[in-house]
Order: structure tokens, then C-alpha cells, then sequence
């Protein structure tokens, strides 16, 4: 077998789909304000942070689940979740990763997570989030030379207080959309990025999410500062484990740009998608935006969407500084029954913004895949530009795919270009490919790998490696 | 509002003898209108330009009550000159004339009680609206094998009686195997702040050409909607071209149902607007067999504190292989107050399709203009010369080189 088959052998039936037998702590089950104040309690936050999720909570009493959306799901029984999970052992915080539960450790490595040595050889510092709780941050003395600080959410609460207290909710506000206030109330961890005026981070941050215990939610929160003058590229991984009831994901992730400031960030996301039949899986309920605030700042977004049984995300860019800019590039694969409802929104506030969309859709199977975006033009943003190009493909006349864009122009000056295509792999490129020794496999995932070139391209190398070979993987057997 | 549709209702009701099967209808209607009311901003379909707050703020309470049993006298200096043509006349909603004197009379039949036809994909409350309260409507059947001599113009006109008024009128059509009919819809309004409530259905059977243009120039305060639904069989072709430019408010609605093999659907349109205008176009097509083809071109100029919406929407059911799809919206802003929306939709559940949209939307090119006024144009007619020849794009599309022309002298197109 050559490695490439070999691979598929590995992760055919889906890799990540193992769980790890470790004692948990539970909050009750149930969502109300006990819960949210022992979540605060535990992580021992102070007031300011337990007013600010009763705050969210109190609003989000009054919401309403949102239901226009194209895939449906069956509702969610928000009383019937667990809102904290956490290892027992981690309960006294471990000092160094030697006093981790050894159990943690193996299953990071199962992940292929470079949590010790081999985090030194890939140059990469990872904050990997188990469940609800930041296991460990690597890399963390060289980073504080710089005075970048890459550390858990709870972390930061109790030693950045005051730079969480400045941005925490600017870009997501308690008083936002039904999923980012149940996040912005029972929040558990997450990872916060600090980095200071004029610093080019000096490797790739990462973080690396899995859900372990069953019927938990995952409310993660990330927070990311770019300083005046600063640059960092995040990387963002995920996994779960196979169950068959579905699993919620609803986090949050804003990122905030001040002049000068560049924030690059990367999504693979492979949670368990479900099985053939559509059982199980995970809700991916994302709610990411980012805030160009400053002068010629700019926002990248990169993502490549395999995983979920429903993925609902929007990541965004507000561009408010003058000259900012903002990217989103997209690679979003669904096969079996898995649905996807994902794209972005550029909000052009700014003097001179640019923004470019590039968003790539596969659906094979039984799927059903939309993007819907929102190109949004401000009356003051004179000379504003944007480029949107969404394209599909299709494998099989049992899916969908559809592109519904809203454009929006109040400018004048400014331009707005949006193109979509639909089509599937024509007969003449596979027998070009066959002609030549391919088979059919190989045919199909060598044209959708140029298919999606143009976004693999904005992946930082280790991702783009693992990205391309999760694009052939989730199209195995789709095509007969 | 609600106390005025009642009374208005029963008005009605007093004076026509209805059937009682009618009545029942009608106010099933009635009760579902009063339900929802006016479609506004909290309606996917009515976001960009919000019908219940544009009528509250331009016309304030609307009477739904219109006195149908006295005729209108008809001004005929409106008629269009140097056409040929068989007429319709509604005058504040009425029907005062149909006139088929170029005809062949035994070809074409027209119905006045029918049975209605309420099976409609789209439904709003405006639909519901003009099933309680237009007066009576009529069909028009078009028989097999033939071919309309010249073309049918429904003038669309109101005199000075009409004041907030709701008028809502429908007519319907049919075209047998292989006939063919051209239809200008013609809207001259005298009097402002009246919301008219247009409904059309066409049932286009095999082999059949269907040609709509509908006219609304002169600028006018009126309110508009108009809701055409189109049904076509096997190698039935529809073109509807819209000049949409004169009311204060005018959305218009194309629902075309491709249901057999090989039929097409062109939907092309422009926007000229001035100050304080809105305007909306919304199609959609339905791709419901194999080898259907579509065609959808819109082109927008917008001036000062105008607002265009463009909504368009192709769908592709999974039986649908082989489809054409193709959408392409472009936009001019004129003014820094000027506004233009588009949402230009694909929903595919078929592989093998070719399916595209494009929108553009930007300001008048500088470099162009320069190019212009250096060989000796100035300014103001570089700018025309440049619109001109943007909207020409679209008049271009209409394949009837008689009306073609007619209506490029209308809206003083040169070539």
C-alpha cells in the first residue's frame, strides 16, 4: 500500500472517532443561573465576569431560536445538556505538562497533536482545549520574551483581567444573535492572544479543540488581540468522538485588529460528521467575527469545513478603520447527510476597505450545502471595493447546493463584483485524467484539488498538507 | 385599517350580487389579508423595500372601496401612436374597452365568470388582497395554431376620482398549442397615491410564444405591485421585458414554472430611476424538468436617494438535468445617495446543470467619460452617451423588432 491509501485506510472511518475513559466533573445538568454561577465558581472568576453571563443570560431568555436558516434540525433541548465538563484530574491545576494525566496525554497523541517534542520540531505553540477546560499551553515562556500572551480564557480572566475586560464582547455583544449570548453566559474556556505593539508573532499559534464527554455542549471563546503594528497567523483544529446523539458546538471567536495590525486565522474542522445514514454528528454553531478597528489593518479568514453534521457559520470582517481589508477563503466539503450553511459577511464601514471572498462548495451524496454571504457598503465608505466569487460542485443529483448572496451598495464610489458558477466534473477532464493511468478516485480528487487550489493556497503548510488530504477523504465513495 | 377594509368589504358585498360559493371565497381571502396585512421588512421577500411603511408613509389610509357601475370616459391622445394594436382599457381598475379589431374573432375567446385558477407557488397577502377585493376579471384564450396579428396593449390608467385608492385587478390567459400573442402592459397614471395590486396568470401549453413588455415611464406618485405567474408546457418560450421608471414605488414579480422539456424563460429588465424612487425587481425561476433554459439580464441606473432591489432566484429540482441557468444584474450609482440591493439566488439539486450569476454594481467610469470628452463631447453628454448605450444592452434582448423600436424611441434610446 502507498501512503496515500494508507492514509485513507487510517481515516476512512473517521480517525478521530475514539472517546477516552477519564472521570469527569459535570455541572447539573440544565441551564439556568446556578449552573452559570458554578461554571464562574469553579474557574473562580471574579464578579465582573459572572455579571457579565448573567448579563447574556438574562437576554437570552427573551430570544428566540432562529429558524431561517436552510438546514433544519430537530429542536434542541437546551435543559438536557451538561454546560461544564472537565477531567478530574485537572481540577488542581497541573504546573508542568510531566504532571498531566498520562490518559490526556495519549489522547492528544492519538490526535497527532504536538503537545511536547514534537510542538519544538513543528514550531507550532498549542493550546488544546478538552472539552470545556484549557488542558495545556505550550511554548509559553518563549512567547512571553515577546510579551505575546497565548493562554487559556480562564487564564486570562484572572491574570489579563484588564485586557479581557477592554475587548471581551466589543466585536460579539451579550445582546447579539441567540447562539453567541448562550455562548457569552456559559462560556467555559477557550484561548485568549495578546499581542503587543509592533510584535511579528514568531511561529503559528494553535489550538486544537475536541469534545470528549457525551451530551456536553461546547461553548468555547476565543479572543485575539492585534496591537498596533503586530502580526499573528491562528490555526484552529477540531475533533469529536462517534456518538449517536447529535452534539451542540456553538462558540465564539472575536478578533480584534488595530492599526497596522494583521490577523491571519485558519479552521480545519472535522468534527464527527455522522454516520452514513445521518445519525449523530455535531452541530457546529459558530459564531466568528472580526473587527478591522484600526487604520490599514486587515482580517484573514481561512476555512476548510469537513466535518459537522450541520455546519451554521458566518464568519465576518467589520471593516471600520480606513484602508482596512478583509479575506475570507473557504473550502467547504459535505458528503452522506451532512448540511452546511456557511459563509461570510463584509461590512465596509471605512474609507478605502477592501474585501475579497473566495468560497469553494462541494457536496456529494445526500448533502445539501448553501452559502450565503452579505456584501454590505456603507454610504461613508467611499471607495470601497469588494470581490465575490462563490463556486460549486456537485457529485450526484441527490444533493444541493445553493448560493444565496445579499448584496448591498449605498456607495457610489465604490464597487461591487459577485460571480457564482454551479457545475459538476465533466466527463472529458475524468477521461483526459483516465486516459492517463488515474483512477477514477484519483481523477476526482486531483480536479477538486484544483478546484479548491485557490483557498488550500492561503493555508499555512502543515494545515494545507492535512486540508488536502481531508478533501479527498470526505469525497471517498461518493462517487460510484 | 382593519375597520376600513371591513367596512369597504361589506360595501362592496351590498351592492354586487355574488354568488354565495364567491362570497365565501372572498372573505376567506379578506380574513387572511387582515391576518398578515401588509407585506413589509420582516418577509424574506420584502427586506430591501418594505411595502406596509412605504405605504403608511406615502399615502397614509388607503380605501378599498372603488364605484365600478359608472363608466370612465376614455382619452384617447394617450393611445400610442404609430402601432398597430389591439387594446385593453382599465380606467381606475374598470375595464372600459376590449378591443380585438386586428383579430380573427373566432380565434380568440375571452371569458368573463370562470373558475380560479389559486394554485399559486408564491403566496403573499397581496394576492389575497386582490382575490376579496378586485372587481370581476376576465380570460383570454388564444386558440391553437394562432398567431396574433399585432399586439395586445393594456393601457393602465386613472383619473382625478381616484385618491388613496387601492385598485386590484387580474386578468388571465391562455395560449393553446402553438400560438403566440404580444402583450405591452402601459401605465399612464394622472393622479398620485394610489397603490395598485396587479395580478396576471398565464397558462402557456406546448409549442406556444408568450412576449409581455410591460411600460411604466411617466413619472407618476402611484404605488405598484404586479405579480406575474407564469406555468409553461413543452417548448413554450416567455419573454418578459421590463422598463421599470415612473411610479414612486413599483415592485414587479416573475414566477415562471418550466414544467415541460425544452420550454425557456428570459426575464430582462432596467431601472432608470430619479429622485426619491424605489423599485424592485424580483423573478424566479423554476427549473422543474430536463433541458429548460432560462436568461435573466437587469441593468439599473440610479439616481439621487433612489433605491433599486434586484432579487433572482433560479432553482433546480433534481429531476432538472441539462438545465441553463443564467443571471447577470449590473448597476450604476449616479449619486452618493443612491442605493441598489441584489440577492441573486441559486438553489440546485441537480449535477448536471450549468448554472451561473454575476452582479456588478459601481460608479460611471471616469476613464470612459475622459475618452469621451477628449474627442470633444462634454460632460453631460458623455454621461448620457454612456447610459444610453448601458441600457441599450437590454432593449437589445427584445426580439420583436417593431416593438423593439417602439420602445426605444419611448425612452429616447438611439442607437
Amino acid at each position: 500500500m502507498d501512503t496515500r491509501e494508507k492514509d485513507i485506510e487510517n481515516l476512512k472511518d473517521y480517525k478521530y472517532g475514539f472517546s477516552t475513559d477519564i472521570e469527569n466533573i459535570k455541572a447539573p445538568k440544565g441551564l439556568n443561573e446556578d449552573v452559570i454561577k458554578f461554571i464562574s465558581n469553579i474557574k473562580k472568576e471574579p464578579q465582573w465576569m459572572l455579571e457579565f453571563r448573567l448579563n447574556a443570560f438574562k437576554r437570552f431568555k427573551q430570544l428566540k431560536e432562529p429558524n431561517w436558516q436552510k438546514p433544519k434540525y430537530p429542536k434542541i433541548d437546551y435543559q438536557n445538556l451538561y454546560y461544564y465538563s472537565a477531567p478530574k484530574s485537572m481540577k488542581d491545576k497541573p504546573k508542568s505538562l510531566d504532571e498531566l494525566d498520562p490518559k490526556l496525554l495519549e489522547t492528544y497523541k492519538k490526535l497527532g497533536i504536538p503537545l511536547q517534542e514534537q510542538a519544538r520540531l513543528n514550531g507550532i505553540a498549542v493550546d488544546a482545549v478538552f472539552d470545556s477546560v484549557s488542558v495545556a499551553t505550550t511554548f509559553k515562556e518563549e512567547l512571553t520574551k515577546q510579551g505575546i500572551i497565548f493562554c487559556s480564557m480562564s487564564e486570562a480572566i484572572l491574570k489579563h483581567p484588564n485586557l479581557v475586560k477592554k475587548y471581551l464582547g466589543t466585536v460579539i455583544p451579550t445582546t447579539d444573535h441567540f447562539f453567541a449570548t448562550l455562548n457569552s453566559a456559559v462560556f467555559t474556556d477557550g484561548s485568549f492572544v495578546y499581542i503587543p505593539e509592533g510584535v511579528k508573532c514568531p511561529m503559528e499559534l494553535s489550538t486544537y479543540f475536541r469534545i470528549n464527554a457525551s451530551e456536553t455542549g461546547q461553548f468555547e471563546r476565543t479572543l485575539i488581540i492585534a496591537d498596533k503594528g503586530s502580526y499573528v497567523s491562528y490555526l484552529e483544529g477540531c475533533t469529536a468522538p462517534m456518538r449517536d446523539e447529535n452534539q451542540l458546538h456553538a462558540a465564539n471567536v472575536e478578533l480584534i485588529a488595530l492599526d497596522d495590525a494583521e490577523i491571519k486565522y485558519s479552521t480545519v474542522q472535522n468534527w464527527y460528521p455522522g454516520d452514513e445514514n445521518g445519525k449523530g454528528g455535531i452541530y457546529n454553531f459558530v459564531t466568528k467575527r472580526g473587527l478591522c478597528k484600526g487604520k490599514n489593518s486587515k482580517i484573514s479568514w481561512t476555512q476548510v469545513e469537513t466535518g459537522s453534521a450541520i455546519t451554521w457559520k458566518y464568519p465576518s470582517c467589520i471593516l471600520k478603520g480606513d484602508n482596512s481589508i478583509g479575506e475570507f477563503y473557504s473550502i467547504a466539503i459535505t458528503n452522506n447527510h451532512q448540511k452546511a450553511d456557511t459563509g461570510t459577511k463584509m461590512i465596509h464601514l471605512g474609507k478605502n476597505t477592501k474585501s475579497k471572498i473566495i468560497s469553494k462548495g462541494i457536496s456529494a451524496g445526500f448533502s445539501d450545502m448553501t452559502y450565503r454571504g452579505l456584501v454590505d457598503i456603507n454610504s461613508k465608505a467611499e471607495n470601497s471595493s469588494n470581490y465575490t466569487q462563490c463556486d460549486s460542485l456537485l457529485m450526484g443529483n441527490k444533493c444541493g447546493a445553493h448560493t444565496v448572496p445579499y448584496i448591498k451598495n449605498k456607495n457610489f464610489k465604490s464597487n461591487i463584483a459577485h460571480e457564482a458558477t454551479t457545475s459538476k466534473i465533466s466527463e472529458e477532464q475524468l477521461h483526459y485524467c483516465q486516459q492517463r493511468g488515474l483512477s477514477s478516485e484519483e481523477a476526482i480528487g486531483l480536479i477538486v484539488n484544483g478546484f479548491c487550489k485557490e483557498v488550500l493556497q492561503q493555508l499555512p503548510m502543515e494545515f494545507a498538507v492535512e486540508a488536502q488530504k481531508l478533501v479527498g477523504i470526505s469525497l471517498e465513495g461518493s462517487v460510484g | 385599517m382593519i375597520e376600513q377594509l371591513k367596512t369597504d368589504f361589506e360595501k362592496i358585498l351590498k351592492i354586487s350580487n355574488l354568488a354565495k360559493k364567491d362570497i365565501e371565497f372572498k372573505k376567506n381571502h379578506l380574513n387572511k389579508f387582515i391576518e398578515s396585512g401588509f407585506p413589509g421588512r420582516k418577509l424574506e421577500n420584502w427586506k430591501f423595500l418594505d411595502l406596509n411603511q412605504i405605504i403608511k408613509k406615502d399615502i397614509g389610509e388607503l380605501s378599498f372601496y372603488n364605484d365600478y357601475s359608472v363608466t370612465n370616459k376614455v382619452d384617447t391622445s394617450i393611445f400610442i401612436d404609430g402601432l398597430e394594436h389591439n387594446k385593453i382599457i382599465f380606467i381606475n381598475g374598470r375595464i372600459e374597452k376590449i378591443d380585438f379589431n386586428y383579430e380573427d374573432e373566432n380565434q380568440i375567446e375571452i371569458f368573463d365568470a370562470i373558475k380560479i385558477n389559486d394554485k399559486f407557488v408564491n403566496k403573499n397577502s397581496l394576492i389575497n388582497l386582490n382575490n376579496a377585493f378586485r372587481n370581476k376579471y376576465y380570460k383570454i384564450l388564444v386558440k391553437k395554431g394562432y398567431l396574433t396579428k399585432k399586439p395586445l396593449v393594456i393601457y393602465h390608467l386613472t383619473n382625478e376620482k381616484m385618491k388613496s385608492k387601492n385598485i386590484n385587478l387580474r386578468l388571465d390567459f391562455e395560449l393553446e398549442q402553438n400560438s403566440s400573442l404580444k402583450l405591452i402592459d402601459f401605465f399612464n397614471d394622472s393622479t398620485d397615491k394610489n397603490f395598485m395590486n396587479i395580478l396576471y396568470h398565464f397558462d402557456l401549453k406546448k409549442d406556444s410564444i408568450l412576449k409581455n413588455y410591460k411600460i411604466d415611464k411617466s413619472l407618476n406618485k402611484n404605488l405598484k405591485y404586479s405579480f406575474n405567474n407564469i406555468d409553461q408546457e413543452k417548448n413554450s418560450i416567455s419573454e418578459t421585458f421590463i422598463f421599470s421608471a415612473g411610479s414612486k414605488y413599483f415592485k414587479n414579480e416573475i414566477n415562471c414554472n418550466l414544467k415541460g422539456e425544452y420550454s425557456s424563460a428570459f426575464v430582462n429588465g432596467i431601472f432608470s430611476l430619479k429622485e426619491n424612487q424605489q423599485h424592485e425587481i424580483r423573478s424566479t425561476i423554476n427549473h422543474l424538468v430536463e433541458n429548460t433554459k432560462s436568461y435573466q439580464l437587469i441593468k439599473s441606473v440610479l439616481g439621487k436617494n433612489s433605491k433599486a432591489a434586484y432579487q433572482g432566484r433560479i432553482f433546480v429540482n433534481s429531476k432538472a438535468q441539462k438545465t441553463d441557468g443564467y443571471q447577470l444584474s449590473k448597476t450604476i450609482l449616479l449619486d452618493e445617495t443612491s442605493e441598489f440591493n441584489a440577492k441573486p439566488e441559486l438553489e440546485i439539486y441537480a449535477d448536471d446543470v450549468k448554472c451561473s450569476h454575476g452582479s456588478a454594481s459601481g460608479s460611471l467610469n471616469e476613464n470612459s467619460i475622459f475618452y469621451l470628452m477628449s474627442r470633444g463631447l462634454n460632460y453631460k453628454q458623455s454621461k448620457e452617451l454612456l447610459i444610453n448605450g448601458f441600457m441599450l444592452d437590454v432593449v437589445e434582448k427584445i426580439t420583436d423588432s417593431e416593438i423593439k423600436n417602439l420602445i426605444k424611441n419611448m425612452i429616447g434610446l438611439k442607437e
